[in-house]
């Protein structure tokens, strides 16, 4: 009975250590991973397949003259040469951390820090036309590259916080993220069909917006509709909650620019 | 106001129907919006677009509120010559804007 009893133990530790390990495992298995392009219609999956109809390619081509026009004194390109093969898979590795600062930098936060601390201009303000345009042409670069983020390290806590904001139920209507995005996808909220919730397509060109969006921007839609608080534009919240995202949704390939409804 | 012009197919015999899309940056205010302190955002849609074609004229369009942000207009026109196709329009602030884009025909 004595080694049932240490084999039971181990058996414990064993579960304990299979639930840790669990902790870093996605609820929605690799296989099961969509986009929200397999959710939409087909006029708008042909409308974000056809380079010329996307109307997202109005800002990348934008972003492409801004990455080699001077700001405070030098451009992008300056610095980083021809995105094309300086900026390829970029936007795979983000939300990141900056070494210096110690701060985690969303795509838009590292294009911001660069024009005001390396290139000595304003920084652009968020969801304008130059950060939009400037984070579409870069992220553009990764089209088709598989989200990789990291989460060990000193992006540990934020990957936490992320993770404990998108099962934490929030506003007047008491849901989760995860009770929409993780338990019921697939399935029809209105007249549309519950995506995933991945951040593999932004910043996105939206019908219903009549204009590119970040990543926050379509967060605070989502704050709206459960009616919490809507955090203002820079939130840290965001950020962790955009890291969390990204992991979940590791292995799908970016889209930038996406469209959806 | 940027814009983007495709031509199909690029490369055209005289005679041969040719596809024309466009694709203009523009918000098309309505003006029946309001901003978040609550004043009417003023109407600004661009209300008149034309495509010269080496000179002559092949499609005008009127535009107004009822067309998206972004509006994305096709046509169809006959390959004649080697050229230009010029395409000017001018929104409700008299702001005007241009693209062309060159077609090649072959005999």
């Amino acid at each position: 009975m004595k080694g049932g009893g240490a084999s039971l133990l181990i058996a414990a530790l064993l579960a304990a250590w299979a639930y840790g390990a669990a902790g870093q495992e996605r609820r929605i298995p690799t296989g099961e991973l969509r986009s929200g392009i397999a959710f939409a219609s087909p006029e708008v999956r042909a409308m974000q397949a056809d380079e010329f109809s996307n109307p997202g390619m109005l800002w990348v081509e934008k972003g492409e003259k801004l990455w080699s026009t001077p700001a405070g004194g030098r451009s992008c390109a300056d610095c980083h040469g021809e995105a094309g093969t300086s900026m390829k898979g970029a936007a795979t590795r983000y939300p990141a951390i900056d070494r210096a600062s110690g701060q985690l930098l969303n795509l838009e936060g590292r294009i911001r820090q660069c024009r005001s601390e390396r290139q000595g201009a304003a920084a652009p303000r968020y969801e304008s036309e130059e950060l939009l345009a400037l984070t579409a042409y870069v992220a553009h670069q990764s089209r088709g590259m598989p989200i990789e983020v990291a989460i060990d390290g000193a992006v540990r806590p934020h990957f936490e916080a992320g993770r404990a904001f998108f099962y934490r139920r929030i506003g007047q209507v008491n849901l989760s993220c995860a009770n929409c995005h993780e338990q019921n996808w697939g399935r029809t909220l209105l007249s549309e069909t519950i995506t995933q919730g991945h951040p593999n397509a932004y910043p996105i060109y939206r019908i219903e917006w009549q204009t590119l969006g970040s990543v926050e921007h379509r967060l605070r839609g989502c704050l709206s509709a459960v009616r919490a608080e809507i955090l203002p534009y820079g939130a840290p919240e965001y950020r962790d909650l955009e890291l969390f995202l990204a992991w979940r949704a590791k292995g799908l390939p970016v889209e930038t620019p996406g469209v959806r409804r | 106001m940027s814009a983007r012009i495709r031509i199909v197919p690029a490369r055209a015999k005289r005679g041969e129907v040719v596809e024309v899309s466009i694709l203009i940056q523009h918000d098309m205010e309505t003006g029946y919006r309001r901003d978040d302190e609550g004043r009417v955002i003023p109407r600004d849609c661009i209300n008149l677009l034309t495509c010269r074609y080496n000179g002559v004229e092949v499609f005008r369009a009127d535009l107004s509120s009822g067309i998206s942000a972004n509006p994305y207009l096709q046509f169809y026109t006959v390959a004649q010559a080697t050229g230009e196709l010029e395409f000017s329009w001018i929104d409700d602030l008299s702001v005007q804007g241009s693209a062309r884009a060159s077609i090649a025909v072959s005999e």
